[in-house]
């Protein structure tokens, strides 16, 4: 019943703003939590009755296949998680009752969103939910209607847009030669033309397209600008979540389950994979805003993953799914951290910052843990990630990747230092004596991730087979 | 076909006027005509129900939805109003003539003798509305019903700040 990840929400949704306003807001947040909390369930114990299809019944009612694998479990854990987060920094940050209400409505569609992406086996549906997700994604950067949100997001629109036109422009030439938008039936429709021009130029444009929706350079235009003006809680979701969702699991999805791995595409994607890791580190490592570093070292941690897959390998893709995970969690943390130091700090320039440690001792070491993991240092999750994305590069006989995705491990420790010291370390800065530690729910999300982080690391071996490791059966495909 | 190429003609020119534009309330006419350009086109081309869409969303709706976000803009004065244009110009000259190579292209290979396009069996059979709102496409249906509660929480959000200042 996969179909209830989507359902429960809307129904929750559309009950919230029906009823009494009052009440409906205290309730809107605990809503959110237990949704939150029950993806993270269910994905974490896979249970059979309501994946499986033994009740199926809602789900064939929809005639649309939903199906989850464990790709899909990963990607819904991840959801969860950074959701849950995402909610205790807005309950903590959106200040008016009813603007928080709003928020978490917008949250709930965002990861409505999400959930349909990584469920439905069904090109078309596929685009109308990275659509459900662009839509709250907008809104959600422009939530605080500043002059810079607003031009992040629609500097995201503008992109999204034409992302938009290359999806439904290649979905309508497949249809040309399919007899509808199912994965299935587009799979064997581009298995009988593989080298029919029509066909190449929709999975060329269809490709373009996600890579817009995922921010990878060098379509990656929006994305520092939208991560870093939009609210704190709105950064956590974009940054940990919905660019992956949106475009490196489609990505991967779309290769492994429609169009099929093939040793251009492959270079390609190798070829920008690098290309985001080196471009992300060096223009994260000239920033002076504390959420627009974190934002360029998404797009070279991103780079990392599209490197992992790109060579189609059992350990290549283990390797990539892991670090979507790792990712979403420690990219999440440092932007929580960003979220505490802003609202005692009121603003985001490193400059004007040090020594928060010792005002902030929880934020100060939770932001140590993810920086380590950020970095690729033992025994953190984002050590054991990185090292089996080189090593799987390495097999490969990709040498040169191999060893521009080691050596950039070490811009990344070198552009996360600085922030470290700059924000954190050294002496406080004058007039920062009053400055206090963050408030509990904000301190509770970056505890909750790191101690993710540091859990994912120790119990590397279990974790990896149970989840990152079954996901090569993309490769049986 | 001559007459659908004219209407693609007309449709490109049309939308070249709206994003070219000096006056936004002009551009949204233009993107009005666009899209009634486009509803005619999808008549002609046996798509009843998407250009039934077209007509009411988009000629309709978005037109209402832009004209009256405009009525809340700050209209700019006439010099920089032709500030603008030029400095628009001056940037993005190359769009209409890259538009145009590439239209041209199209109508050039479109009209070539024994043109066509393989369309799938099953993807050609016309599908009444019905069976393909509620009984292909039921998700959609109710994808989209997020996507106007997305929207409507959109302008409630952006927009509300705005009413409150105005009364």
């Amino acid at each position: 019943m996969p179909s209830l990840l989507i359902l429960i929400p809307l129904l929750g949704i559309i009950l919230l703003n029906l009823l009494p306003s009052r009440p409906m807001r205290r309730i809107a947040f605990w809503f959110a939590l237990v949704l939150c909390l029950v993806q993270i369930a269910l994905a974490i114990n896979h249970y059979p009755p309501f994946w499986g299809n033994e009740l199926d019944r809602i789900d064939s009612f929809f005639r649309v296949s939903f199906s989850v694998d464990h790709l899909s479990f990963v990607m819904l854990l991840c959801i969860g998680i950074v959701s849950l987060a995402s909610l205790l920094i807005a309950k903590h940050t959106v200040f008016d009752e009813k603007e928080r209400f709003k928020f978490i409505n917008l949250l709930i569609i965002a990861s409505i969103g999400m959930s349909g992406i990584v469920t439905v086996r069904d090109l078309f549906s596929l685009y109308i939910f990275l659509e459900i997700t662009a839509i709250a994604s907008f809104i959600l950067i422009a939530f605080e209607k500043s002059v810079l949100a607003l031009e992040g997001s629609f500097k995201y629109m503008i992109l999204s847009a034409v992302a938009t036109v290359m999806m439904l422009t290649s979905i309508a030439l497949l249809l040309l030669v399919a007899p509808d938008t199912s994965f299935s039936a587009v799979h064997e429709a581009v298995g009988h033309a593989p080298d029919s021009r029509m066909v190449i130029i929709a999975m060329g444009i269809f490709g373009c397209g996600i890579l817009i929706k995922g921010g990878i350079v060098p379509f990656h235009g929006w994305l520092p600008d939208a991560y870093s003006a939009a609210p704190s809680a709105a950064s956590v979701l974009l940054a940990g979540i919905v660019t992956k969702a949106a475009g490196i699991y489609t990505l991967i999805r779309i290769l492994g389950s429609v169009f099929g791995y093939n040793r251009t595409v492959g270079a390609i994607l190798l070829a920008l994979g690098a290309l985001s890791i080196v471009a992300g580190a060096l223009a994260a490592m000239g920033q002076k805003d504390l959420k627009r570093m974190l934002a360029y070292s998404s797009i070279s941690q991103v780079g990392y993953i599209i490197m992992g897959f790109a060579i189609w390998t059992p350990l290549g893709i283990a390797g990539a799914i892991f670090h979507i995970f790792n990712h979403a969690i420690f990219k999440s943390l440092l932007f929580v951290n960003a979220a505490a130091v802003e609202t005692r700090m009121g603003t985001n320039d490193m400059d004007r910052m040090g020594g928060l440690a010792q005002k902030m001792p929880y934020t100060g070491t939770t932001s140590v843990i993810g920086m380590l993991s950020a970095g690729g240092v033992p025994p953190l999750g984002g050590f054991w990630s990185k090292l089996i994305i080189i090593i799987a590069l390495w097999q490969s006989g990709h040498i040169a990747y191999s060893s521009i995705a080691a050596v950039a491990g070490v811009l990344t420790l070198a552009y996360l230092l600085i922030m470290q010291r700059k924000v954190f370390f050294g002496k406080l800065g004058e007039g920062m004596q009053d400055i206090r530690e963050a408030h509990t729910g904000i301190v509770i999300a970056a505890v909750m991730l790191a101690a993710i982080t540091v859990g994912v690391g120790l119990l590397f071996p279990a974790v990896f087979h149970n989840f990152a490791e079954p996901v090569k059966e993309l490769l049986m495909r | 076909m001559k007459i659908n190429i004219i209407l693609l003609i007309s449709m490109t020119a049309a939308a070249m006027w709206t994003v070219m534009g000096r006056s936004l309330l002009k551009a949204t006419i233009g993107l009005a005509v666009t899209s009634a350009v486009i509803t005619i086109l999808m008549f002609r081309l046996n798509s009843p129900l998407a250009a039934v869409f077209e007509l009411s969303v988009c000629t309709g709706l978005i037109t209402v939805v832009f004209v009256s976000t405009i009525s809340l803009t700050k209209p700019l004065t006439h010099k920089e109003i032709v500030e603008l244009s030029r400095d628009r110009l001056k940037r993005f000259w190359f769009l209409p003539v890259i538009l145009g190579i590439v239209g041209a292209g199209l109508i050039v290979t479109i009209t070539r003798p024994g043109f066509s396009v393989p369309i799938h069996a099953a993807a050609a059979a016309l599908k009444g509305a019905r069976e393909v709102l509620w009984n292909l496409r039921q998700l959609d249906m109710f994808a989209q019903v997020i996507i106007l509660i997305a929207g409507a929480l959109g302008v409630v959000i952006l927009f509300e700040e705005k009413r409150r200042d105005e009364w």
